[in-house]
């Protein structure tokens, strides 16, 4: 399946999630924090941390460990805090 | 830990309201002793949005005291700076106003009435047609009628704002002791108070003010002379942290109309306002339900359906956390502030339901007026012990 | 007929629905995965059947002798492909009367007459369009499981740091290497697999650090509790590959700093003494591009909270049947204790049994799962007795080191709380230093911050009504019960003779 990460085409296969399509690829971190505009990935990789926040199809506060990957999701970003488009 | 010496006030309770209270006291030059049975600040006090309010109140005696109390926060709060420091009196202190909502066309005449009495009262209240409305508040619903600005209303921390009071209790020279619970009063042979009953024995005092909020009740019995306070639960739903969507506090125009309910059953009204961190806070929801805090989904659900209704952009953002508190309700609506004419010595200083926060500093000062025989800004009759919806039984055998 | 409602599909969930559905009850398990097994028994995620994938079975104990020795190109063979296929399918297989609801998110718990209601949204995560479920039942078994404890230093909240569990979860799920030079932290016998799963999916595992003493004789002689563990040679399997990759292995070793701009580019290494502070002098700079770190696990409490179960030390109380202190709540797996798969498929069992009674079933008592529940706690007591955390890692903080990451709350700010505005409590320290209620709602610093303020309550940051968040037009709308309590249904009471 085809998915789009930051306006990019990527390949991705069904099973992988978000943050395994992103680390696959060799991207670390996609998201700044709201406070420092840190950068900030993956941490504890089973949906407890809330750290691996990412926007998926325009909605902002999608943890990228645990969501699964959808033919034509568009992955962008989150920049602090968001809201949905 | 040390033992409790003495004091010339023991106040029980370390939520905003004996916080405020001792705060006046000290300030009077007594020395005060703050009792809590938790951490302070720890109860009701930490449930609260950190409301202060004219708009919700209708002209009478709360608006009296609601009006006395805006007055007074700002000096408060600068006084706690030049004792405290500019950090430790950082309240997240925000006069922000306040927006009230009307959506539905039969609430549109009583926000209207509302606002010219309270105008008459001197109450800063301005109409506002539904684009104006939306003007100020960008992301409200386009089903408004009509709403009411409100530019007085604001907005604090009540943690913060009550450690910074107690801070400066103990700059003065006074103490607050969490952990302690009093268990009742001890009297002289004349029956006026002269000391509190804790675990490790008796803390000697000429006066004690109960200031124990919705447990109250419980207390004024421990100390013999009962009065009327209930709990009325409310519940807060929390956003995830969001860009700025509310920038006052915002509420549907039938809030005023729940808070007045004496209804043991659901009072659900809208209540949107962010905070410094971005979170959105929403409410209200009122129960009698004892001092149960077990959550109760269907309410969380009617608090999240409204407040989709007033805003919704929230549609769409993560609901974090939800936490119930206990407001003090009194069967007429209005606080206990005064001294109990059964027991010398013994003061309360409770029954503000939702608007403790508000209220507090005008409360303090009333009672402190009263303790210490000065003239009261406020009249002090409405909020008397002896009202027979609060006192409660004859003279308590001792 | 009402049915059991398991929240958790790991090894504890499976085997309670399992044994549930075994005494001819109906059960209904609710795990937030797409495929079952949790994090112990994690499966490929991008295998379209049941099974475990290469870096998986590299180590894990249902791959045949050889693969071990002959290392993981073994693993290719069709033959051992097979072994591994079907030895997962049966693993992961649920009776008919089992209905798996994947993809859920439990968000509440409620307490309503005659039991609970379990709130669920299900589809896809943290999607707005997911469809809600409520399940009441008489008879509800908790097995969430738990993740494990990160302890902050300079420098964690770096891209590049990890748990050890995000390292396991990535290498077992999705064939992903979180690094390719990846030093492995932390104490416990979890290290071990985890570096083996790294190695497994191509990294270069630069050493495992642990911060404890080495516990002697573990691997060659281990004792009573300790020899359910390492019969199975589980544990040789992870050291020989290990030794076989020059995987160093120390003890009284932690990392104490992560450094990069913009992730993780090296790390600071140092010896600790017995109370875990840094030892002067032995600092040294290690070349790195992540760090997975874990000290011990953390139990998942908010569900067992939200309904009211007893919390002690930390874990759900339970009883011989695994009941909690709340009738027709039963608890299993590692939110009881952190002692493993075998203890949590025990428990499970039991909980299960327990349960399908309460409903009214005939069932034999479960005597062997119960006898082997008291053997997995006794591993699990030496287990906490060996690998405790001791308080010297609050030496490794600076002024400047963010304790809670969603808020990014510095120690220095966190003291000033503590300190200025002398709170006393969990709840008031919360609000007035901000750690712990971002997104996460503590669970990241909640332990750490309470014992940062000298707070002695593990369980206090458990207390979160709405365990899972939510969209606000999810918890709008209304739901009907998918699932009712049956009040004609007769059950035996808890407390069951056996």
């Amino acid at each position: 399946m085809q998915v789009r990460w930051d306006g990019e085409e990527v390949e991705a296969e069904a099973g992988q999630t978000v943050a395994g399509v992103l680390l696959a690829k060799g991207v670390r971190s996609w998201r700044t924090t709201r406070g420092a505009g840190r950068p900030r990935g993956l941490f504890c990789g089973i949906g407890v941390c809330f750290d691996c926040l990412v926007r998926v199809n325009g909605v902002p506060d999608v943890r990228a460990c645990q969501r699964l990957v959808a033919d034509g999701d568009d992955i962008r970003p989150q920049s602090g805090a968001e809201l949905p488009s | 830990m040390s033992r409790i010496e003495s004091a010339d006030v023991v106040v029980i309770g370390a939520g905003i309201i004996g916080a405020a209270c001792a705060e006046a006291l000290s300030a009077a030059g007594l020395r005060v002793l703050v009792l809590d049975r938790g951490a302070p600040a720890d109860a009701t006090t930490a449930s609260g949005e950190g409301n202060v309010l004219l708009s919700d109140k209708g002209p009478g005696p709360e608006l009296d005291l609601a009006t006395a109390s805006r007055r007074r926060w700002p000096d408060l709060l600068a006084t706690l700076r030049d004792e405290l420091g500019d950090e430790l009196a950082q309240v997240e202190w925000e006069p922000k106003g306040g927006l009230v909502v009307a959506t539905a066309e039969e609430a549109v005449g009583p926000l209207a009435d509302l606002a010219y009495r309270q105008r008459q009262f001197g109450v800063e209240a301005v109409d506002l047609d539904a684009a104006a409305a939306r003007e100020l508040e960008p992301h409200l619903t386009d089903r408004v009628l009509a709403a009411a600005h409100y530019p007085q209303d604001a907005q604090v921390h009540p943690v913060l704002a009550t450690t910074a009071l107690l801070a400066a209790v103990r700059a003065r020279g006074g103490e607050v002791r969490g952990g302690v619970e009093a268990h009742g009063l001890v009297f002289e042979s004349g029956g006026a108070v002269c000391g509190v009953r804790v675990a490790e024995g008796a803390v000697p005092c000429a006066a004690v003010v109960n200031a124990c909020g919705p447990w109250a009740g419980h207390f004024s019995v421990a100390a013999g002379a009962a009065i009327e306070v209930l709990p009325r639960r409310g519940t807060v739903l929390v956003t995830g942290p969001l860009p700025p969507v509310v920038n006052r506090k915002v509420y549907a125009a039938d809030y005023v109309s729940a808070v007045a309910s004496r209804d043991v059953d659901l009072q659900v009204s809208a209540v949107v306002e962010s905070t410094a961190t971005g979170t959105v806070l929403i409410g209200s929801s009122r129960q009698r339900v004892g001092f149960d805090d077990t959550l109760e989904v269907e309410v969380l659900r009617r608090l999240a359906h409204n407040a989709i209704g007033l805003f919704p952009v929230l549609a769409g953002v993560p609901v974090m956390r939800a936490y119930s508190g206990f407001r003090p309700y009194t069967p007429d609506r209005l606080p206990v502030i005064g001294e109990d004419p059964r027991v010398p010595g013994l003061w309360h200083a409770t029954g503000h339901e939702g608007a403790g926060i508000g209220l507090a500093p005008a409360t303090g000062r009333l009672l402190a007026d009263l303790l210490c025989g000065r003239k009261p800004e406020v009249d002090p009759l409405p909020f008397r012990v002896d009202r027979p919806t609060v006192i409660v039984g004859p003279e308590v055998e001792r | 007929m009402s049915r059991v409602v398991v929240v958790g599909g790991g090894p504890a969930g499976m085997a309670a629905a399992r044994a549930a559905a075994a005494c001819g009850v109906g059960v209904v398990l609710v795990d937030s995965g797409r495929k079952l097994g949790g994090q112990y028994l994690r499966q490929d995620g991008l295998a379209s059947e049941d099974r475990f994938s290469p870096a998986a079975a590299f180590a894990d104990r249902e791959s045949a002798p050889s693969a071990a020795l002959a290392g993981f190109e073994a693993s290719r063979s069709a033959a051992l492909r097979e072994a591994t296929l079907s030895a997962a399918s049966r693993r992961f297989a649920l009776p008919d009367n089992v209905e798996h609801v994947a993809d859920a998110s439990v968000w509440a718990v409620e307490a309503v007459d005659g039991g609970h209601r379990v709130h669920v949204r299900v589809g896809a995560t943290d999607d707005p369009s997911r469809t809600g479920r409520v399940f009441a039942t008489r008879a509800l078994v908790l097995a969430t499981g738990a993740y494990d404890r990160a302890l902050p230093f300079p420098g964690w909240d770096l891209p590049g740091v990890f748990t050890a569990g995000a390292a396991q979860a990535l290498a077992k799920g999705q064939g992903v290497a979180v690094g390719d030079r990846v030093l492995v932290g932390g104490t416990g016998p979890f290290l071990l697999p985890v570096a083996a799963s790294l190695v497994g999916a191509g990294a270069r595992v630069v050493g495992v650090a642990e911060a404890n003493a080495a516990v002697t004789g573990w691997l060659r002689r281990p004792a009573g509790a300790l020899a359910g563990w390492s019969k199975s040679g589980e544990l040789a399997r992870y050291a020989g590959v290990l030794a076989r990759h020059r995987v160093p292995y120390r003890s009284r070793t932690a990392v104490v700093a992560a450094h990069g701009s913009e992730c993780v580019e090296s790390v600071t290494v140092a010896r600790l003494d017995r109370g875990w502070n840094p030892v002067p002098g032995t600092r040294r700079r290690v070349e790195a591009d992540a760090v997975a770190v874990g000290f011990g696990f953390t139990p998942q409490l908010e569900l067992a909270v939200a309904a009211r179960c007893a919390i002690v030390d930390g874990f759900v109380a339970v009883d011989a049947a695994q009941g909690t202190s709340v009738r027709g709540v039963f608890a299993a797996g590692e939110l009881t204790g952190i002692g493993g798969a075998d203890l949590a498929d025990a428990e499970g069992e039991v909980a299960g049994t327990a349960a399908a009674k309460l409903l009214g079933a005939e069932a034999e008592p479960p005597l062997r799962a119960m006898g082997r529940v008291r053997s997995g706690r006794r591993f699990a007591e030496a287990l906490a007795a060996a690998y405790p955390v001791r308080s010297g890692w609050q030496e490794w903080l600076r002024d400047d080191t963010v304790v809670c990451r969603c808020e990014e709350v510095t120690r220095r700010a966190l003291y000033r709380a503590i300190d200025e505005r002398d709170v006393g409590s969990v709840r008031s320290l919360r609000l007035v230093s901000g750690a712990g209620l971002g997104l996460c709602q503590g669970r990241v610093c909640g332990q750490n911050v309470a014992e940062l303020a000298g707070i002695d309550d593990p369980a206090a940051f458990a207390r979160r009504p709405i365990a899972a968040p939510l969209r606000m037009s999810e918890l709008a709308e209304v739901v009907s019960e998918s699932e009712s309590i049956n009040a004609e249904a007769g059950g035996t009471p808890l407390g069951v003779e056996y």
